[in-house]
């Protein structure tokens, strides 16, 4: 064997995995946690309605649908860049959308949706967050597809964009779709 | 001797304030420790935990939000006599074994706990067999030993 080139192999090694690396981190963001919840049932929760906090929403009231609950605040920057998506894609879903609004002042949060506009069946208000926690949220905004039976099919963390409605979001419902008739 | 040092004000001050910055570090969430002994077991535990989002930051020493919610609601299940296991498990149920810095041992991860081990295994093996072809020639060639000297 001639070891003469056994340098310039390991070199290439070294060059191949960097090269992976780089390439890795362009198309798989790092700062994204995979969820261990998908395929979970989602956490139980009972919260108030943002726009009439004597009435509650809990899972009971959602089950038999699938619903898709999208993470929110009027704090959140690119909750603005996603929600122009909601308004014009989100009815046609076919859907509930259930806007989780997550550590927030109530009049900063429906001063937001009166300024941006409304896509939301209805909207829950978590104000100290600890709802977000079972639900393993850790930012704005963050989208859970849940199925009738209630279990979570899809989590998306950051904004919705069309590339992920079309792609991700909407087969996805539409197994759903199939599989309870 | 007398005339005035209107900078010695402004010194004291500074020094005052930064012997009471890791005082004040402190009170960014005092929670009420009932002793010595939880407080370090709080630290302890926060510092194994990763803060989901500032990624570089264990929950000891983050200042996000939700390392904020998060270090309430571990100090409030040691209250309610939680091990600190129960405590790992009840994070990694909602955000995966990402909160670990040290990940948990099982079939996916025997390559990241093993591989350096293995790494260093290949090496040893390649070293040996420099070691023992070199040790097959060098007797054969004397002036092999009078050359190393030189180095």
């Amino acid at each position: 064997m001639n070891t003469r080139y056994l340098p310039l192999v390991g070199f290439g090694l070294v060059a191949a995995l960097l090269a992976f690396g780089i390439h890795y981190m362009r198309n798989n963001s790092m700062n994204e946690v995979p969820s261990p919840l998908i395929g979970k049932a989602a956490p139980a929760f009972d919260l108030p309605l943002l726009n009439d906090p004597g009435k509650r929403l809990s899972n009971a009231d959602l089950a038999g649908k699938p619903y898709l609950l999208n993470v929110f605040a009027s704090w959140c920057f690119a909750c603005r860049d996603e929600h122009p998506i909601l308004m014009s894609e989100g009815r046609k879903l076919g859907i509930p959308i259930i806007g989780f609004n997550y550590k927030d002042e109530a009049a900063d949060a429906t001063r937001w949706l009166q300024q941006f506009g409304d896509p939301y069946s209805v909207v829950i208000a978590d104000r100290d967050g600890r709802i977000a926690i079972d639900f393993g949220v850790y930012g704005a905004p963050e989208s859970f597809l849940v199925d009738g039976k209630g279990i979570i099919r899809y989590k998306r963390i950051g904004a919705i964009t069309p590339e992920i409605l079309a792609f991700e979001l909407k087969p996805r419902l539409a197994a759903m779709q199939g599989e309870n008739p | 001797m007398s005339h005035a040092r209107p900078f010695r004000g402004i010194f004291t001050a500074l020094l005052v304030l930064a012997l009471l910055l890791p005082v004040l570090a402190q009170a960014i969430d005092a929670l009420p420790f009932k002793d010595r002994a939880e407080e370090q077991r709080f630290q302890n535990l926060t510092r194994q935990l990763r803060c989901l989002v500032c990624q570089n930051e264990s929950l000891a020493d983050s200042s996000a939000d939700l390392a904020k919610d998060l270090r309430e609601e571990v100090f409030g299940q040691m209250k309610q006599g939680k091990s600190d296991i129960e405590i790992k498990q009840y994070l990694t149920a909602r955000y995966g074994d990402f909160v670990l810095y040290n990940p948990p041992l099982r079939g996916g991860t025997v390559l990241l706990w093993f591989g350096p081990l293995l790494v260093l295994l290949i090496g040893a093996g390649i070293v040996y067999r420099i070691v023992r072809r070199r040790a097959k020639v060098s007797p054969a060639t004397p002036s092999a030993a009078s050359s190393e000297e030189d180095w």
